[in-house]
């Protein structure tokens, strides 16, 4: 029942107990002294054409989960599979195909893009690792992904810091459309823009996807953006998956005390909304030593003795919603405990 | 909730005395360049009174921060206040000698920054730091400062105080040394707490933390709070009274409520529709066009014109050839823009 990532042709991507953990080395003897789990058992299925938001606080691991699907950071334990086929397994040169069906655009689009290359180049460039040598073609491939994402033919004779942020990320997502992909992972594409221009990049990223029928992986801190752009959304925490559901669901109905703490945290551009304000203490732990059972009980309002001792498995609360959650168990029956 | 106590506050501190705690008046700072001068800062005028929030709210490069360095006699050169007034406590700061605004900064008036890491000595203990202020503004030994600094850190909310004293900050979280940092503005107990972006290196949880700990210190000291963001989600939760600054200047100033139910200068309304409000999905975000002008190069007449919908749609010529003064739209509702000049002078 809490096995979502069963074979399902509607999933172009399906995610199975993914784990990426760090070793820490000791400074003189190169012993390992600890071991981060970034990610640490996460499941996820992204369906074709949806836009689905992961969401956490820094640390969480949710960058690190888009990273490992592109296998630009190596898993340690799990399977990722695109179309059907285990990313992890691929032969490089097979890999290097896949890899034109699977982007990334960037946070920082100040610092993701070469100051010393032409704009042109930079888009360009997957084109040439790909193997299209033809000038006139790149050219005209540069353009028509430069076209998407509103920018001219003149653009691509100038250097990143002839624009502004906005225009930059435009190009990060150029650069990502250029090889005609179905999936995109957004790392926090617009977090580092200010407030009007990032109103220009969400819908500018919603348009695209209509029209590409793209399937976007949208990384996220921000609820309200998520809200705005994502049909689905997960929630992380410390290295999992805490709740999954619809935007709909999730918004209206959020479960997971975490996502319900999280919800109430961000501020609303609202003077009259008034609401019950749920703060938590203290700080998230570190993953390099998480919490024993739940790892959320250590600041969670709720928690009972249980969360400390056991770890919740992912309970499905029906219309697709999923939460790791002790106290969200359906009520059993006496006859079932019986 | 905040807003209400926030008025509470204000209408006691205007019994005590009339003149507000801080008036700017018609500030200008300007960066004088080999390529040109930047006008960072270019007619900038608020007040902030006793037991207030002020929020200050813009994108990046509207000349918020340097508004408030401004305000502290901060700038560096080529940077150089070129006119203006700063009165606080009806005294102009930009009148005092180097030796009395001393005495003022840290004690009178203090400031947190956003990045609370490193605005830290990483190299002394937390408790040492947080006392410094203490030792140079009221003399008090190091036996005294470490006391002092338990206190402080218990009253910011720091679990296990004693122990926190002693670590460098590099072993504390963002959350933690913020808290540090507000300690710190703590000390000496200022009549002006200046927060420029305090919140926006932090998680939303601890974003909610930091904010609820300066509402609460403000509610039990009564200081007139600066609070500098960009975020207007923070504006909206916190400010009783809010400043739009836009391209070096202050479009327009209006009590938190009118503001977010009625803005009136086009760039507000502009801004507020394009930020996705949490339980008000729209199909699409309103934009607005173009971009921030050059601080270098700036449009003659109206800083928003080029940009401005409202213009056209009401066809003002005035807007490309005049700047328009802060103008009185409503009782307490000031506005820089055209189209309220005839509701102005009726």
């Amino acid at each position: 029942m809490t096995d979502i990532a069963k074979t399902d042709t509607d999933n172009l991507l399906e995610i199975r107990d993914l784990k990426v953990y760090y070793e820490i080395k000791g400074s003189v003897l190169k012993r390992t002294v600890g071991v981060v789990k970034a990610v640490d058992g996460v499941d996820l299925a992204i369906k074709r054409g949806e836009i689905l938001g992961l969401v956490g606080e820094s640390g969480c691991g949710k960058t690190t989960v888009g990273r490992a699907i592109l296998r630009l950071v190596e898993a340690t334990e799990g399977t990722v599979s695109f179309n059907g086929r285990n990313v992890f397994e691929l032969p490089p040169s097979e890999m290097k195909h896949l890899r034109r069906e699977m982007q990334l655009v960037f946070q920082d689009p100040y610092s993701s893009l070469d100051p010393r290359s032409k704009v042109g180049d930079i888009v360009g460039e997957g084109l040439r690792v790909h193997g299209i040598r033809d000038r006139q073609e790149r050219h005209t491939q540069v353009l028509k992904a430069l076209q998407l994402v509103g920018l001219q033919e003149h653009h691509m004779r100038r250097f990143p810091h002839e624009f502004s942020g906005g225009q930059r990320q435009r190009i990060g997502i150029a650069r990502a459309l250029v090889l005609n992909p179905s999936f995109i992972v957004c790392d926090e594409p617009v977090s580092a823009l200010d407030v009007s221009i990032q109103s220009q990049v969400l819908n500018l990223l919603k348009d695209l996807q209509g029209e590409l029928n793209l399937t976007l992986m949208f990384i996220a801190h921000d609820m309200s953006v998520v809200e705005h752009l994502c049909n689905r959304v997960a929630v992380m925490y410390l290295g999992k998956i805490v709740e999954v559901a619809t935007r709909e669901e999730l918004f209206s109905n959020p479960q997971h005390p975490y996502t319900q703490a999280l919800m109430s945290a961000i501020p609303v551009a609202d003077p009259k909304a008034k609401r019950e304000r749920l703060i938590l203490e203290g700080d998230p732990p570190s993953p390099l030593n998480p919490p024993s059972g739940c790892r959320f009980h250590t600041r969670c309002p709720e928690a009972i003795d249980r969360c400390a001792v056991e770890e919740p498995l992912q309970i499905d609360l029906g219309q697709q919603h999923l939460c790791a959650c002790h106290l969200r168990e359906p009520v059993k029956t006496p006859e079932a405990i019986g | 909730m905040a807003t209400e106590n926030g008025k509470e506050a204000r209408t006691k501190s205007t019994d005590t005395s009339g003149t507000p705690l801080l008036r700017v008046n018609d500030l200008k700072t300007y960066f004088f360049t080999r390529e040109g001068t930047v006008k960072a800062v270019d007619g900038v005028s608020l007040e902030v009174q006793r037991g207030e929030i002020r929020g200050i709210v813009g994108e990046s490069g509207c000349g918020k921060s340097m508004t408030a360095m401004s305000i502290l006699r901060l700038v560096d050169k080529p940077g150089k206040i070129v006119s203006g007034d700063v009165y606080f406590h009806g005294e102009n700061l930009l009148k005092k000698s180097r030796r009395e605004m001393a005495r003022i900064r840290g004690r009178k008036i203090s400031v947190i920054f956003q990045e609370p890491r490193s605005s830290l000595n990483p190299v002394l203990r937390v408790g040492k730091q947080l006392t410094e202020v203490l030792r140079i503004h009221e003399g008090i030994n190091s036996k005294q400062g470490q006391a002092r600094a338990v206190d402080l850190l218990k009253e910011v909310g720091i679990p296990d105080p004693q122990k926190r004293s002693t670590n460098y900050p590099h072993e504390m979280s963002g959350g933690m040394a913020q808290r540090v940092m507000i300690a710190m503005g703590m000390a000496c107990a200022p009549d002006l707490l200046i927060a420029d972006e305090p919140t926006t290196a932090l998680d939303v949880t601890i974003q909610a933390q930091v904010l609820d700990l300066i509402r609460n210190l403000r509610d039990e000291h009564g200081m007139g709070v600066m609070l500098i963001t960009h975020d207007m989600g923070v504006v909206a939760e916190m400010a009783d009274i809010v400043t739009v600054m836009y391209a070096g200047t202050s479009v327009e100033e209006a009590p938190t409520e009118e503001l977010f139910e009625e803005p009136l200068h086009p760039y507000t309304q502009g801004l507020i529709a394009s930020i996705p409000v949490m339980g008000k999905v729209k199909d699409r975000l309103d934009v607005i066009p173009g971009r921030v002008p050059d601080l270098i190069d700036m449009p003659v007449g109206c800083r928003f014109a080029p940009r401005c919908k409202a213009r056209i749609e009401n066809q003002l010529t005035k807007c490309e050839v005049e700047e328009p003064d802060m103008l009185d739209a409503r009782p307490g509702h000031r506005v820089r823009c055209w189209l309220y000049e005839s509701e102005n002078a009726s």
